[in-house]
């Protein structure tokens, strides 16, 4: 195709990305090096009979005046990043000095806003994407294994927990664990225990969010290796069982073998997407136990004061996580690109 | 397959089963519940006493005299105005879907047909895009939609989720022209059509197997969005998931607690149907990144 038909194809969709995906990220950035105006404070000299007094009020006008004309607001650097909020070195200073084992400054660290977001996001991240990968692959395999009458059926179910809106999803499984649903009121039999609560519990709702991780995530792991194992390469796999292997040399030699390329694509997407983890943490009201980086940035932004300053330095670190977590691949793609 | 199927020992027969049932259970259980324990009062959808009241409706039979209820329904749906939640979702669903399809065809098409670099770089940059949590975009919406007074409008969520859309509906599309062969429209532009004639008159007719697909997961997005449609928009131009949200704030009230879980059912209805009349087009689409590319 040539350049310029090319360019007016694209056009659209490339200015649609330009201005609401790369813009909002430059924005981003700008609004996370500035802060709030403060307010303009004017001396009033107030005379009475007896003598002259000076007081200081909040010059309402002038401020509104100074946000009108820059409401970036002032210029801050970087102290929004350092602030307690958000890296708190300070603090994390002060942590590493007192605390006398790994453990005390770990504990100490989860005190802190920000890295009990980034904790919990990359726990999450990376003990459901193995889960997904492993749940998904035995799925799979099962329905494989499965009568073709049955496999539309088994499909249409295995589906549903992925379509379903992740907010709807999370508190449908919020609402069974809740201590007077089906799910809360059987482990508190198992546990023998009558006040046995999931929410109230930290661990807890760690297990319960990544639960549902996984059961929201497995259908697309179950898919895409399902369509995987339609196209195993039979020849081989006959050829493995005249050898003599057994059910599970075939799996271990030729299926998982076959299925490794879609293992990367499929730790690429959940990586992605496990890395936002956010409308559980919503739907749970876990916020007290477990945040999320995502989550982080929608309670700056949300309520009365809306923390732009906040949300955006949130936001820039949450980028730069983002993009750790995507270099490996990007750099993997390229070199592929180069070959050819 | 079936003497593959004779030769399977009992044993992993009954694995078989044994995790299908399982899966099974885990994965459908859940709906049928909510939907069953929709028509309950809350006190048996929330028994304190039995969890099997959920089943009987022991407290819905002395509350209302009948054994299922539509009062969590009609709470939702005319009392707390989730008709207009559902009219706003249509309304978002319908111009996401057409505008991104619109969009993404032409540059999906393009970038199938072009051998130069900078379309390599055009597809990896949007990979980078779609990486992007929207949740972050929204941050740098905000300060600029508040100072141009752009904030609120269906039309604004309109447009930003059709470029949150947009990565993943160009690669898509990508991928389905790459599978219709260049021979089609190059000998179409060889009898004298232009290239948008040849897209027009050649390309269009053929694609629409890949554009329904793509439609579908477009139409996903725009409804199960929550951290865009959320902040985005006014009260009254809220869509369904922010609503469902709203509902979770006011559960202390007796009876609101039901109120979300029926506009939780009516939410997922829909999504049901889809996949119900369209579970090929949606594994299809679920495997075409993965497997052809």
């Amino acid at each position: 195709m040539k350049h310029k038909p090319f360019f007016w194809f694209v056009l659209p969709s490339a200015l649609a990305m330009l201005l609401f995906i790369f813009f909002p990220i430059v924005s981003v950035l700008v609004q996370s090096v500035h802060v709030d105006h403060e307010q303009v404070i004017k001396t009033v000299e107030t005379c009475d009979l007896f003598g002259c007094k000076e007081s200081t009020t909040v010059d309402q006008g002038a401020t509104a005046a100074l946000r009108a004309e820059r409401p970036l607001g002032q210029f801050a650097g970087l102290t929004t990043y350092a602030d307690i909020n958000h890296l708190a070195i300070n603090k994390v200073g002060e942590n590493w000095q007192q605390s006398n084992s790994w453990r005390e400054f770990g504990s100490q660290m989860l005190n802190l806003p920000f890295y009990k977001a980034i904790g919990f996001t990359l726990t999450f991240t990376f003990i459901v994407t193995p889960l997904v990968i492993i749940f998904g692959f035995i799925i799979a395999v099962a329905v494989n294994a499965a009568v073709q009458k049955i496999r539309g059926p088994l499909i249409f179910f295995s589906l549903l927990p992925m379509m379903i809106t992740p907010l709807v999803g999370a508190l449908i499984l919020f609402w069974m664990v809740d201590a007077r649903g089906i799910i809360g009121a059987t482990l508190q039999y198992l546990a023998g225990d009558p006040d046995l609560s999931v929410k109230a519990s930290t661990p807890l709702t760690w297990i319960m969010l990544m639960v549902y991780g996984v059961w929201h995530a497995a259908p697309f792991a179950f898919i895409v290796y399902y369509a995987g194992l339609q196209s195993v390469n039979q020849d081989t796999l006959e050829a493995a069982r005249v050898d003599g292997a057994n059910r599970w040399l075939q799996i271990r030699h030729v299926i998982i073998p076959h299925l490794l390329p879609l293992t990367t694509f499929i730790a690429l997407m959940q990586l992605m997407d496990n890395f936002r983890v956010f409308e559980p943490i919503v739907s749970f009201s876990a916020e007290a136990h477990a945040t999320s980086l995502s989550w982080a940035i929608f309670n700056d932004l949300g309520g009365e004061t809306r923390q732009l300053s906040s949300a955006a330095a949130t936001s820039v670190l949450t980028i730069i996580g983002v993009a750790i977590l995507l270099s490996p691949v990007l750099v993997r793609t390229w070199r592929e690109f180069d070959r050819k | 397959m079936s003497s593959k199927a004779q030769r399977q020992p009992v044993a992993i027969t009954f694995l078989v089963i044994g995790v299908l049932a399982i899966w099974m259970i885990l994965a459908a259980f859940p709906f049928l519940w909510t939907l069953w324990g929709s028509f309950k009062v809350e006190g048996d959808f929330f028994s304190k006493a039995n969890w099997a009241n959920a089943l009987t409706g022991k407290l819905t039979v002395s509350e209302t005299g009948a054994r299922v209820t539509g009062d969590g329904y009609y709470g939702a749906w005319v009392q707390e105005k989730f008709w207009l939640a559902a009219w706003n979702s249509a309304i978002v669903c319908f111009f996401v879907v057409t505008i991104s399809l619109t969009l993404g065809t032409l540059g999906g098409y393009a970038l199938a047909r072009s051998t130069y670099r900078y379309a390599f770089w055009f597809l990896l940059s949007a990979l980078i895009f779609r990486a992007m949590p929207p949740i972050t975009l929204v941050s740098g919406y905000l300060p600029v939609f508040f100072q141009w007074n752009l904030w609120g409008h269906t039309a604004t969520t309109i447009i930003v989720l059709v470029a949150i859309n947009q990565p993943f509906t160009l690669w898509m599309l990508h991928s389905f022209f790459k599978n219709i062969p260049a021979e089609l429209d190059e000998s179409a532009m060889v009898d004298g059509c232009t290239r948008f004639q040849a897209f027009r008159n050649v390309i269009i007719p053929v694609m629409w197997p890949g554009v329904i697909t793509t439609g579908l997961f477009s139409f996903l997005l725009a409804y199960n969005d929550f951290a865009v449609t959320t902040m985005l928009l006014s009260k009254e131009n809220q869509t369904m998931i922010p609503k469902v949200a709203s509902f979770l704030g006011t559960t202390q009230t007796k009876g609101n607690v039901m109120f979300a879980v029926s506009a939780v059912v009516s939410v997922t209805a829909p999504l049901f149907l889809m996949v119900l009349f369209f579970q090929r087009q949606i594994v299809g689409g679920l495997t075409a990144g993965a497997v052809k590319g």
